[in-house]
């Protein structure tokens, strides 16, 4: 027996070594107790790990300080170059990033007080503490960093370890003095983590070639390159939110088929680690210092939005003075500076450096358009000849004889005012009826909304466009003069004969009126018919009367007018009654003459005409939106021109 | 280059080391290992308390001494990693009763002879530390024979260097 153990003492020492690390290997790799109950290691085997690093570790600190001290030497006393620039860069960006952390501290509350809300409980990283790290486990299966702080400076096990890039890993084993790190590259590590884009979550751990991974992912398209990973804060350990790295790339997990692997790449720089971050805190409190940062930081956004809202002020008057003098805005909103305070203005576009027919001012004034007709020429393609119109040679008699705009008084460019009653011009305030025309050459019997009415526009006529159509149809404010008849009249003429002479009752709503004038008549000719049947139904889309033309120039019967009007109807809908009439010899709105140069002569479609004594029943104010109806309906009286040499009135909005 | 040159004789007398070479030897192996690695990431393909093991196994030529030293400086190693104790220990202590039980029959103090045997030892030990790992703790771990082969010739370079280094600190008995 003792021959044996003497020839073969050297195999059953080496049995006898194997056999106890097995079982001790055995001991440590048991199934782990519950988390609160968990420890690395056991007693025995963290003792021999805590010998071990505490011979490895003095010379490893030793060397550490050696070199950091001569490195500290040169940095801070000898590479000094360039210190200043860098400083105020950094000055400048602090600066930058105070404003920008006061713009999103606000959201952070909010979101904080949303969580609380919904008893979700959210960790912020409020308090770290900087670590060297002095070693490595030296071995490729183990991503293994010691550090140098240790459970005599707070730091306790599954601290998450950061660095300004990204996460590092978590705090493994703690000693009096050092800690491990275990790295999220080691295959024992694990984090969860969540793909920013694609909001695929997933866990996180190395692989054999220490690259780190989310594992078992199901195949998703839409994972590319390049995409963002961050934690998820569901593995308790890491806050949500921290950076991880980017995807590298896909590739199919072998054990588990039709799962994938994602490849990251790590934004920190794993492979030189010199300092990290140990998150000591992380609650919901934060520090007076992070405190008075973001009271800094909330100054300073406050005073740039508070700089940035006066300058918008400046540009965006939302009240209405009305004391101020009025302007040459052809866009101005009369109506609504005139009724109430407190109604904003609507923002106007710049002018246009090459305006088209779609550039606001560029199209024709409602008051050079015939009523309903707007709508016929821009659907046609034809472009608004608001700016050579052809109108009616001022005639007493029929004579055929038409003017266009170059021979009149030279405008202003006309505006485009729109139809649905948002803001209608200050002379709009009601729309006179247009009766129907039956045909061709049908005499249409003038409305002149409740037969008071002054007109001067232009008489659209087939020659000016190529379809032989109106081209311009006016929205004449109306004036409307209660119990007394339309007599504006004028014949539009056919060309070919077919309704020549036949008088076309015009609304001339604009024109002075004088009450008991007698009525001006006038024959427009029309060389086609279709032309002046064209006018005639694009004037009147929204007529409400219709009257034959058998009337002639004075309306034998009162037809019952009901008059359109760009806005709300007072009183729910009701009728309103029209506002009181206007004395002879006033002059009412005319905006016409009121774009024409005051030294200039309105153009001749000017007419006077007078309102019949009869007292009729008033026109019926229809909205034609449904919107709010207009205050009031009273007519606006036009101040005379001074200069004009003509008799004709000027109106003035 | 003189430093580097072996007997080619078989040298049979028993070598021995001062006591503090003993200690030391396997602590700056392990200190280095653990130190640069944090600054040169590729230097783990060295694996510098195996080649301080397979010295001391040869050269003492103590199967008994050379399994108690491989224990000793693998469960040191196991200690600065995350794996359990023992691992390495395993490893290099059979590393080391080999070592020792060759270093008593061929001449170890050949150049040549060193760089077969630590080539040989570094794949055995690689191998064995996989069967651990991957079959006994059951953990991931990815053998590439091209890796290991490096990893293998890098270390045999290394140790013929070290070897050489440290025999001029041994001390002969006769």
């Amino acid at each position: 027996m003792e021959s044996f153990f003497s020839r073969y003492k050297n195999a059953l020492v080496l049995i006898l070594v194997l056999l106890a690390q097995v079982i001790g290997v055995a001991v440590q790799v048991r199934r782990p107790l519950p988390r609160e109950h968990a420890q690395p290691d056991a007693g025995g085997v963290r003792l021999i790990r805590y010998w071990a690093i505490s011979l490895v570790s003095p010379p490893e600190r030793l060397v550490h300080w050696l070199g950091t001290s001569i490195l500290g030497v040169w940095d801070n006393y000898l590479d000094l170059i360039h210190v200043r620039q860098q400083n105020k860069d950094l000055e400048a960006e602090l600066r930058r990033l105070r404003i920008e952390q006061g713009g999103i501290a606000e959201d952070a509350r909010q979101g904080q007080r949303l969580q609380q809300l919904l008893a979700f409980k959210e960790k912020y990283v409020y308090q770290t503490m900087p670590a060297q790290i002095i070693g490595t486990s030296g071995t490729e299966q183990s991503r293994i960093l010691s550090i140098d702080k240790g459970a005599k400076d707070g730091i306790v096990v599954d601290m998450p370890v950061i660095t300004p890039d990204g996460i590092v890993g978590r705090i493994r084993e703690v000693f009096p003095h050092t800690s491990q790190v275990l790295e999220i590259t080691d295959p024992t590590s694990g984090a969860g983590v969540i793909l920013s884009t694609t909001r695929i979550r997933g866990i996180l751990r190395g692989n054999a070639l220490g690259q780190p991974q989310v594992v078992r992912v199901m195949p998703d398209d839409r994972i590319k390159e390049g995409e963002p990973v961050v934690t998820s804060g569901g593995d308790q350990i890491f806050p949500r939110g921290l950076a991880v790295g980017v995807v590298d790339r896909v590739v199919v997990d072998p054990e588990h088929d039709p799962l994938v692997d994602v490849l990251i790449r790590p934004a920190a720089n794993l492979s030189q680690l010199e300092e990290v971050l140990i998150i000591t805190n992380m609650g919901d409190q934060v520090t007076p210092k992070q405190k008075l940062d973001m009271i800094q930081s909330e100054a300073a956004a406050n005073a740039e939005q508070l700089k940035a809202s006066e300058v918008l002020a400046e540009r965006l008057p939302t009240r209405i003075d009305p004391d101020a003098p009025k302007t040459d805005d052809e866009n101005s909103d009369d109506s609504a500076d005139a009724e109430g305070e407190g109604i904003a203005r609507p923002m106007r576009p710049p002018s246009a450096l090459h305006p088209d027919r779609f550039t606001p001012n560029t199209t024709p004034t409602a008051e050079s358009l015939m009523p309903g007709a707007r709508l016929a020429p821009q659907s046609e393609g034809v472009l608004p000849t608001a700016a050579k119109p052809h109108v009616k040679a001022p005639s007493n008699d029929s004579d055929d004889t038409t003017q266009t705009a170059d021979d009149v008084p030279k405008k202003k460019t006309p505006e485009l005012v729109p139809d649905d009653g948002s803001r209608p011009p200050a002379a709009m305030t009601t729309r006179p009826a247009v009766s129907t025309a039956t045909g061709a050459g049908t005499p249409r019997p003038s409305t002149a909304a409740g037969g008071t009415a002054s007109a001067s526009r232009p008489v659209a006529n087939g020659e000016d466009t190529p379809t032989g159509t109106a081209v311009h149809a006016t929205r004449p404010p109306a004036t409307v003069t209660p119990g007394t008849t339309p007599t504006a009249t004028r014949s539009v003429t056919n060309g070919e004969g077919s309704a020549a002479g036949v008088p076309v009752h015009a609304a001339r709503p604009s024109a002075p009126v004088a009450a008991g004038t007698p009525a001006a008549t006038r024959s427009v000719p029309n060389n086609e018919a279709s032309a002046a049947s064209t006018a005639a139904h694009t004037t009147s889309p929204r007529t409400t009367t219709s009257a034959d033309g058998g009337g002639g120039n004075v309306p034998a019967a009162q037809p019952k007018t009901k008059v359109i009007v760009d806005g709300p109807l007072p009183s729910g809908g009701k009728k309103i009654a029209p506002p009181a009439a206007t004395t002879p010899g006033q002059h009412t709105t005319n905006t016409q003459s009121q774009h024409a140069p005051p030294t200039t002569p309105v153009p001749t479609t000017q007419r006077p005409v007078t309102a019949s004594p009869t007292q009729h029943k008033g026109p019926e104010l229809v909205p034609d939106d449904g919107s709010k109806p207009p205050p009031t309906m009273a007519p606006k009286t036009v101040k005379p021109q001074p200069q004009t040499p003509a008799p004709q009135p000027q109106g003035n909005r | 280059m003189s430093m580097l040159g072996a007997a080619t004789r078989r040298d049979t007398e028993v070598q021995s080391y001062p006591l503090i070479v003993f200690i030391l030897v396997p602590l700056l192996a392990l200190g280095l290992q653990s130190f640069v690695s944090l600054h040169f990431p590729r230097f783990d393909i060295l694996d510098l308390p195996l080649l301080v093991t397979i010295y001391f196994a040869i050269s003492r030529r103590n199967p008994m001494v050379g399994t108690v030293t491989g224990a000793v400086i693998g469960i040191a190693q196991d200690a600065l990693t995350r794996q359990p104790l023992g691992i390495f220990g395993i490893c290099k202590s059979i590393i080391g009763y080999l070592a020792a039980s060759l270093g008593v029959r061929i001449d170890t103090e050949n150049h040549g002879t060193r760089a077969l045997l630590t080539l040989a030892f570094v794949f055995l030990h690689s191998g064995m530390y996989w069967v651990l790992v991957r079959r006994l703790l059951a953990q991931p771990y990815q053998w590439s024979w091209l890796h290991e082969s490096i990893r293998a010739v890098i270390n045999t370079v290394v140790a013929v260097i070290l070897f050489a280094l440290l025999d001029r600190v041994k001390r002969r008995e006769y």
